[in-house]
């Protein structure tokens, strides 16, 4: 990456009033394959301010979860650099969490859900009776307050996934980010999960970036959407939503200004 | 079928062939005259007098201290070892050829040599038990905890886990179940060289009771020594599945939740 490019990053860092959660300046990532080197994202740059609800859309194989797991300091990229709250992220922040896609894989099978759930805040030494306190109102707010005691394989998809949103939300991190969280689910738990991390995310006031292929998911939810591009990715544009809050999957999804955003994202992502 | 009807039809079916067996042995056993085939009830009458609790004090225990000996070390260093191969993956796969070849080797053709660096004492017997007992442990660990989910790990470093905390909450939990099928392994094994060491060189212990029994044509004797053998040795199964049933439970039961969804 050249010194022009960093600096029009700084540029973008100092428009904005507040220290963006999230800054990714041009990254790229690249990777080594038996066909030679693969470029799964090609330079993506956007920021997340504080409070935001960001959805990436891109078609498939757009390299998004590379994105994701690039943006959360789980890889390190190519080229390019990640900023969390103005600092450069090598490893994953303290104040981030991640949701994987894979909610069964992703929690633990031989610990109960209150377990699972208070695994984070052991790690960070949580006091015991805090632990136990914080676990509940957790489970409480993604509304699984009576399922501490049963182990994730006896939930329904829809319920494990929300014993993940609990214990990524359970240290109170400033940043969510998630991978295509909603992506296995039925339709009809997929709008329950949606309206669920709406009213979480107002009740503790946290950022969120939601990687998603899915259009009407991303404008049903976000403040701003970034668009991909086909792989190797580049951001197509950045399209604010004006939707009205709070969103109702009947009212929002009605709303004439819906039906534009969504056909013209779809335009955006299938290239017409 | 009620669920008690099931276990009473379950525990029938399991336990009808060995009453036959033992059944049908004592009666075409009860007028033998053979001296190397004794009727059961003399075995049985004989195996009263020698075991309870003369022979188990003398012969059977300090078996049983050599087994355990050798079968702990053998699951510390199989596991942690195992755990510190896990951190060290090149070294897994230049160790995993010896490791392989010393499983494989019959143990018992190691006893002489064995015997020429730490005499025909204890030393010799915990030893040799742990040698035999130690591969299947190494090995299924290794092996179990190469197999952790990419995910889970991947989680556990979202997390920003240590790797001891990685190790001991996502790697053990996650290989635990071919941990416990190498523990098996390992203590079947170390149950038959118990045996076998004590067929080799000793002047104390249940092998070398049977094997001593048979020399000096105690004949009745060397029958009571294989049966009180075989009992143990179903005892200590029997615990050790107990245990695997308790610490695996969330496996067997989530593998059954899986299948009936």
């Amino acid at each position: 990456m050249t010194v022009d490019e960093a600096g029009a990053g700084t540029e973008v860092l100092a428009a904005g009033s507040a220290t963006p959660v999230l800054e990714a300046r041009n990254v790229k990532k690249a990777y080594r394959t038996d066909d030679g080197l693969k470029v799964a994202v090609e330079d993506i740059t956007f920021t997340v301010a504080p409070g935001e609800f960001v959805c990436v859309v891109g078609p498939s194989g757009a390299g998004k979860t590379t994105l994701l797991r690039c943006l959360s300091g789980l890889m390190p990229a190519t080229s390019g650099e990640t900023y969390f709250e103005g600092k450069l992220i090598e490893r994953v922040p303290d104040r981030l969490s991640v949701v994987f896609q894979d909610y069964s894989r992703s929690l633990f099978p031989w610990s109960k859900v209150a377990a699972n759930v208070e695994l984070p805040l052991k790690v960070r030494k949580v006091p015991k009776a805090q632990r136990t306190e914080r676990v509940q109102e957790m489970l409480t707010a993604v509304g699984l307050g009576g399922a501490g005691k049963q182990y994730p394989w006896q939930l329904s998809g829809g319920m494990q996934q929300r014993v993940a949103i609990a214990r990524a939300l359970a240290f109170r991190p400033d940043l969510l980010l998630m991978d295509e969280p909603f992506a296995s689910v039925d339709a009809q738990t997929r709008f329950e999960l949606e309206d669920m991390i709406l009213r979480v995310r107002d009740e503790f006031g946290v950022t969120v970036v939601l990687v998603t292929h899915d259009i009407d998911e991303a404008v049903y939810l976000a403040d701003r959407i970034v668009v991909l591009s086909q792989a190797p990715s580049t951001v197509k544009e950045i399209v604010p939503v004006s939707l009205p809050r709070p969103r109702s999957q009947t009212d929002t999804r009605n709303d004439p200004e819906f039906a534009r955003l969504r056909t013209r994202i779809l335009q955006m992502v299938t290239g017409h | 079928m009620t669920r008690a009807g099931r276990l009473a039809v379950t525990l029938l079916l399991g336990i009808w062939l060995p009453i036959a067996l033992i059944a049908s042995w004592w009666v075409s056993s009860a007028d033998s005259f053979d001296p190397y085939f004794p009727s059961l009830q003399i075995i049985l009458t004989r195996l009263t007098d020698l075991w309870i609790w003369t022979g188990v004090t003398t012969d059977l225990l300090p078996s049983l201290g050599h087994l355990a000996l050798g079968y702990l070390f053998a699951a510390v260093v199989g596991i942690g070892v195992g755990a510190l191969l896990w951190r060290l993956p090149p070294l897994a796969t230049a160790l995993h050829p010896v490791m392989y070849f010393l499983y494989v080797l019959p143990s018992p053709a190691l006893l002489p040599a064995v015997m020429l660096l730490f005499g025909l004492g204890t030393a010799m017997k915990v030893w040799i038990i742990f040698f035999t007992a130690v591969w299947p442990i190494l090995l299924n660990t290794v092996d179990g905890m190469r197999a952790t989910d990419t995910v889970k790990l991947e989680l556990a470093r979202s997390m920003n886990l240590s790797t001891f905390q990685t190790l001991v909450r996502v790697v053990i939990p996650s290989a635990s179940p071919q941990i416990f099928a190498g523990l098996r392994t390992g203590l079947q094994f170390g149950i038959i060289l118990m045996v076998v060491s004590e067929f080799a060189a000793a002047t104390s212990g249940i092998g070398y009771f049977i094997l001593y029994a048979q020399q000096t044509f105690r004949i009745t004797d060397m029958w009571t020594g294989i049966i009180v053998l075989g009992v143990v040795g179903s005892i200590l199964n029997f615990l050790f599945l107990r245990l695997e049933r308790r610490v695996l439970r969330w496996h067997y039961r989530a593998r059954t939740a899986l299948n009936l969804v």
